[in-house]
């Protein structure tokens, strides 16, 4: 017990026991997020959503988790085996490499680095590679243009989210989450920043490829986009690393702009966790509302307004923060 | 596989016969560059049914169910159509209750279509809402008309002289409570819909048709109007009771998506209007022609009449020889001449764009196989 004791308190136990609890909670939330998908579509729509199994459907998604393991996993003749098998991994795996430094609340983080931040931007931006490697080794032309504007899109909008959050980081003066989140112990970063909030949240709804942006699975245009070839789990994977992504965006979202686990009466976890779902919520209303943007519209939207706009934020925050 | 050294720029795209923005079993051949297509050809024919041959085969009460199935949304249309054309080459005179009947019904078809049309053109822009407040309205209109036809989708309720069965009070009552629900909800689809800035962006300037162009390819309907021709039969040849009523036909300017859109959009307006005067003025009477035959046997002759459908010109062409069945029936069908424009336009446009302006064709694959 006293040897337990004292594993845990070591760095490796510590992120030994962080992992399994990263691997339950992206488990959990993402069959959460889905359910919840489902239920804020539907009543968007007039609709009452899934209702059968489990009160207001809500162990819909665990049966449809279970189908999906259930189902044969096909590999079509003509795909690169060994790129097309490796792609669900590779797209999973970044994400649960981030949860690492999310801090939950002031003591529930597994690593608290000093380049927290520069390691949720560094390893969110692989699931691109993921994405370029299902569509190109799917061998089928809609994945292959489901790929090939998945990379535009995110290089595209990469730029101004990094330069939108740096501005934050100006203000703070470190890359760690915590001491970002402390540094809003007396106000949130969006009320000094509501700009800065604003293009976070359009580079981020673009970066988890969502609508208004959701180009490279553009149902009505690429059939599916890049995982049209994949079925069973190895979609799953897919699914499940989007309502991830998600998550991570919010919970950036959260610490860079909305004071993190900071708030009265409740404890800081469920505050951190509302502020995520309340973002999250906001997402999810973009998708059952707006159009879908065409493919050069956004690109120019990214480059022409998106990145000036960051740029002239970047600047105003440099001189505020020296002329104080 | 493209082989080392060797540059291929361009690729064939198949999109469909199975595909979620064709709506039904269209194919179309994609050349592609890029994004950007260079040749777009309509592969089309995977419904056909060989409506025109069975014409051939059987009696001329026999073939009116038929006619719903051709257009399956606008089916009273082509019902009234059918009809009226059967009726010219009997000599039968309709009583002006059951036109005004037909009036209030085809119209009432009209705006379904349309509402179907809105949700399902916004689902292939990727906005995945408006499609249930559509058919939430639609819903409405589709219980009124199953109440009056027996029926939700495939309409076969005209008869050769008139129609069977009279309005009663709670259909008017239902009508009039429909209109009133519709005229506030055109205010949420502006809301939600018309002043959005993505879906401005979209269809602004996007799949521009020119009048000429518009001459060129035969196009009828709302397309022709999009582009600022007021062709409907409605006014240009009138029929049935129209000549009773008081509307306009909504016209746009430039031709372009967004005009199409909106003339749709005034055209349920419109109906509205029609409809609500028909139900004011509705005329006392029978609602069915007397001494129409029991055996449909007319003499030798052709005759033509043309309706105006949701998608544009529907014409029913008849030729008799004397006989129980007729000789041949042609069936004009709007989106066969609207869809011919689609490889002209398709040149030098996105995927993205390609979907959008085959969604603002408005076409049913069926009334284009037959």
């Amino acid at each position: 017990m006293e040897l337990l004791a004292q594993f845990l308190g070591t760095d490796v136990g510590r992120l030994i026991v962080g992992l399994i609890g990263v691997m339950a909670l992206v488990a959990v939330n993402a069959l959460f997020l889905i359910w919840m998908e489902r239920k804020v579509s539907a009543h968007m729509q007039l609709r009452l959503g899934p209702m059968e199994v489990g009160s207001h459907g809500f162990i819909q998604t665990v049966c449809d988790a279970l189908k999906l393991m259930g189902k044969e996993l096909i590999t079509p003749e003509e795909v690169d085996r060994p790129v097309y098998l490796l792609a669900p991994i590779v797209v999973f795996l970044p994400v649960f490499l981030v949860f690492l430094v999310v801090p939950f609340s002031r003591s529930i983080i597994i690593k608290d680095m000093n380049v927290g931040l520069l390691l949720i931007l560094a390893f969110s931006t692989m699931a691109v590679l993921a994405i370029l490697m299902a569509g190109w080794s799917s061998n089928n032309k809609y994945s292959v243009l489901g790929a090939i504007r998945s990379v535009a899109q995110n290089v595209a909008y990469e730029i101004p989210l990094l330069i939108t959050v740096m501005s934050i980081i100006l203000m703070v003066g470190s890359f760690r989450l915590t001491d970002i989140v402390a540094a809003q112990s007396s106000y949130w970063f969006v009320l000094t920043q509501p700009l800065a909030f604003i293009l976070y949240i359009v580079c981020a709804t673009a970066e988890t490829n969502r609508n208004p942006f959701d180009l490279p699975e553009a149902e009505s245009e690429l059939v599916a986009g890049f995982h049209t070839e994949y079925s069973g789990m190895r979609f799953a994977m897919f699914f499940l690393a989007e309502y991830t992504n998600m998550f991570i965006v919010s919970a950036v979202a959260s610490v860079l702009f909305l004071g993190g686990w900071h708030g009265p009466f409740l404890p800081g976890v469920i505050w951190f966790l509302l502020k995520v779902y309340a973002v999250i919520f906001l997402m999810m209303w973009f998708r059952w509302t707006f159009p879908r943007v065409r493919f050069d519209q956004l690109i120019s939207f990214a480059w022409k307004i998106l990145i000036p706009l960051s740029f002239a934020n970047l600047l105003i925050t440099a001189l505020v923060l020296k002329l104080r | 596989m493209i082989e080392l050294g060797i540059e291929e720029k361009t690729y064939t795209l198949n999109l469909g016969p199975q595909h979620p923005s064709t709506h039904g079993v269209l194919r179309v051949l994609l050349e592609m560059e890029g994004e950007y297509i260079t040749k777009a050809e309509p592969v089309i024919g995977y419904g056909h049914r060989g409506h025109e041959h069975m014409a051939e085969n059987r009696n001329y009460h026999q073939f009116l169910p038929n006619m719903a199935r051709v257009d399956y949304l606008h089916a009273l249309a082509y019902n009234q159509g059918y009809c009226m054309a059967v009726e010219k080459l009997l000599g039968i005179t309709v009583p002006e209750r059951a036109e005004y009947l037909r009036v209030i019904l085809s119209e009432f078809n009209r705006i379904s279509s349309h509402l179907v049309w809105i949700g399902a053109y916004l689902l292939d822009l990727g906005a995945f809402t408006p499609i249930l407040y559509c058919f939430d309205d639609r819903e409405n209109l589709l219980d009124l008309l199953d109440r009056i036809t027996g029926s939700r989708l495939t309409y076969c309720f005209y008869r050769f002289g008139g129609v069977p069965l009279d309005l009663d009070d709670e259909f008017i009552a239902g009508a009039r409570a429909f209109i009133k629900r519709l005229r506030t909800r055109f205010k949420d689809y502006n809301n939600l819909v018309t002043k959005n800035v993505i879906f401005i962006n979209r269809t602004k300037g996007v799949g521009l048709i020119s009048q000429e162009q518009c001459l060129k390819y035969g196009l009828t309907g709302p397309m022709v109007r999009g582009s600022g021709i007021p062709y409907d039969i409605r006014k240009s040849e009138p029929y049935s009771a129209y000549p009773a009523f008081d509307f306009e036909i909504p016209i746009g300017d430039k031709g372009d998506i967004m005009d199409r859109y909106l003339v749709r959009l005034r055209e349920m307006e419109q109906s509205l209007r029609i409809i609500e005067q028909a139900l004011d003025k509705l005329p006392n009477g029978p609602i069915m022609a007397e001494k129409v035959p029991k055996r449909v046997k007319p003499a030798e002759g052709e005759v033509y009449q043309a309706v105006e459908t949701a998608r544009g010109e529907f014409g029913c062409y008849i030729v008799s020889q004397g006989d129980v069945k007729p000789y041949r029936i042609k069936l004009r069908v709007p989106s066969f001449g609207n869809l011919s424009i689609l490889p002209e336009l398709a040149v030098d446009t996105l995927v993205a764009d390609l979907v959008a302006i085959l969604g603002s064709v408005d076409v049913v694959i069926p009334e284009i196989d037959r």
